[in-house]
């Protein structure tokens, strides 16, 4: 957060200001959405409802459990794929410690790394058909890849120094690998979860959009062919407050675990 | 025992690229450093002192000559030679307790005998009551006080010290020299330090090697018997610190030739 620093007084006025934009720029949806658009052109008024029928909207479809079932369904998904993905981190050591191990890995991972997730979905569902396995495998890739060169990088950038103490203090080199260049290499390796997270999120929406029956990208594809457009914007919403939740989440436990390292702070 | 004999140990590093020379960074040093003795490297930047520790600890290979502890030619990196850095390379994310017990953790130190040894070596470094605070909660003086501990937890036959003290202000450096002085005379452990400083030099040491500018070898081998504490009015203490800077200048000039 910004320094909310100074008198109580002067922060809660800056506080207020912070948000002054943004309230007037919801008042003014508002007003043209829920007033003007729908007596001046009705016509375009289902395409922008305003901020209170999507309230309206958000209070429906929680109290029948419907949106927190979608939310469930896509949190797994991500949940599932990202335990897959975790793959990433004994193979980031070993091709940040073993250069061997790097030099035979690394131009498989160069040509797979560059291609986006969204662009395996027509293959996925060849392979895998439409479901949870080829949802998670889109997200999958979109974790996999942050955190492989991030745990790569994390090994690379291991003080020297730390494994020669650990040397000549009598450590092994599995004991070396385990002691001192996981848990050095640990603040990149969390950096690599933080942005697999966001990108495997983003992933997933575009692949529920296409090959699935239930999640956040599901409803909003769902809702357009209703034309349910609040349920839409809502489903869009969801998916920022939850993207924006997950990285609080993790950026909390990295300062949990992490108490020595200036990443975490971050 | 701990002797520690360098015999005619040579180091050339190969050259990077086609056109350049290679490096001659030591040539043919020779000397003994004795069962419990404190012994200071002395030189210039560029004199291959560190060359010489990173080959006594095993982290290089010399490409000529070897290094033998009692008799034994020295190989890998061992808990027998420990290392104190200038970094101090405190493993962040332990404890100072757990920094300390890093080395008897490895070893397979039962945890009843490792508690008392790192006990002990808290009090040695004058540490108590940082037990379970993280290093970078430390001082740069306290930090050094760690990795000292560290580096004697395990018990080895010489610990061999990289400047430990040239990122200190100038206060807590003469602090910690003292300390070293008097952990060495109640461990009674061989050390050997690397410095570019002679006071520090004179303060520490039981034997002094000064050494020559690129390729390193030894200048001089200079046993330091003046009895401790070592007062700088001594006049033992000004004749030495007169002798020792003849030598180094005498680099300089080299240098500049």
């Amino acid at each position: 957060m910004a320094g909310v620093t100074g008198a109580p007084r002067a922060s809660r006025v800056a506080w207020l200001t912070r948000w002054a934009t943004l309230a007037v720029l919801f008042v003014v949806w508002e007003i043209v959405a829920g007033v003007w658009l729908p007596k001046g052109r009705p016509e375009l008024a289902t395409l922008l409802p305003p901020p209170s029928a999507i309230a309206k909207a958000a209070v429906e479809m929680i109290g029948s459990g419907e949106l927190l079932m979608h939310l469930w369904q896509s949190l797994r998904r991500e949940l599932v794929a990202f335990l897959f993905a975790l793959f990433a981190v004994p193979l980031g050591i070993a091709m940040g410690w073993w250069r061997g191990v790097h030099e035979q890995i690394d131009p498989i991972v160069e040509i797979l790394r560059p291609i986006p997730p969204i662009a395996w979905i027509p293959l996925s569902i060849l392979w895998l058909g439409i479901g949870n396995a080829q949802n998670q495998f889109i997200i999958f890739l979109g974790i996999f890849f942050p955190l492989l060169i991030n745990t790569i990088q994390g090994v690379k950038n291991v003080e020297p120094n730390l494994v020669r103490a650990a040397r000549c203090l009598g450590a092994s080199e599995w004991q070396i690998l385990k002691r001192v260049v996981l848990p050095a290499a640990l603040p990149q390796i969390l950096t690599g979860i933080r942005i697999g997270f966001g990108v495997g999120w983003m992933a997933l929406v575009a692949a529920e959009l296409v090959g699935a029956s239930s999640g956040l990208g599901f409803l909003i594809n769902d809702a357009r062919s209703l034309l349910k457009t609040d349920v839409v914007i809502l489903g869009m919403l969801t998916i920022g407050v939850v993207g924006l939740l997950l990285d609080l989440l993790i950026r909390r436990i990295a300062k949990r675990v992490l108490p020595w390292s200036l990443a975490a702070q971050k | 025992m701990a002797r520690l004999i360098v015999d005619n140990v040579s180091k050339v590093y190969a050259a990077l690229q086609k056109g350049q020379d290679d490096v001659l960074a030591l040539r043919d040093v020779n000397f003994t450093v004795e069962d419990h003795e404190f012994c200071c490297l002395l030189g210039h930047s560029g004199c291959g002192k560190t060359t010489l520790l990173n080959i006594m600890a095993g982290f290089e290979a010399p490409t000529g000559g070897k290094i033998t502890l009692d008799g034994n030619v020295i190989g890998p990196p061992h808990w027998s030679r420990t290392m104190v850095f200038q970094d101090y390379a405190l493993f962040p994310w332990l404890t100072i307790e757990r920094n300390i017990a890093f080395g008897l953790e490895v070893k397979g130190v039962p945890e009843a005998e490792r508690a008392r040894i790192v006990a002990e070596h808290v009090k040695l470094v004058g540490l108590s009551g940082f037990e379970t605070r993280l290093p970078h909660q430390l001082s740069g003086g306290m930090k050094q006080r760690v990795a000292i501990a560290r580096a004697l937890a395990v018990d080895p036959q010489v610990a061999l010290l990289d400047e430990p003290f040239a990122a200190l202000d100038a206060q807590n450096r003469s602090l910690l020299q003292d300390e070293l002085v008097r952990i060495a005379q109640a461990t009674r452990k061989t050390m050997v330090l690397i410095t570019h400083s002679i006071d520090e030099a004179i303060k520490l040491s039981d034997r002094i090697i000064v050494m020559t500018k690129r390729p390193g070898t030894v200048k001089a081998n200079i046993v330091v018997d003046i009895p401790r504490p070592r007062a700088e009015d001594d006049a033992r203490v000004i004749a030495l610190k007169k002798q020792l800077r003849a030598l180094i200048a005498d680099e300089r000039e080299v240098e500049l030739a």
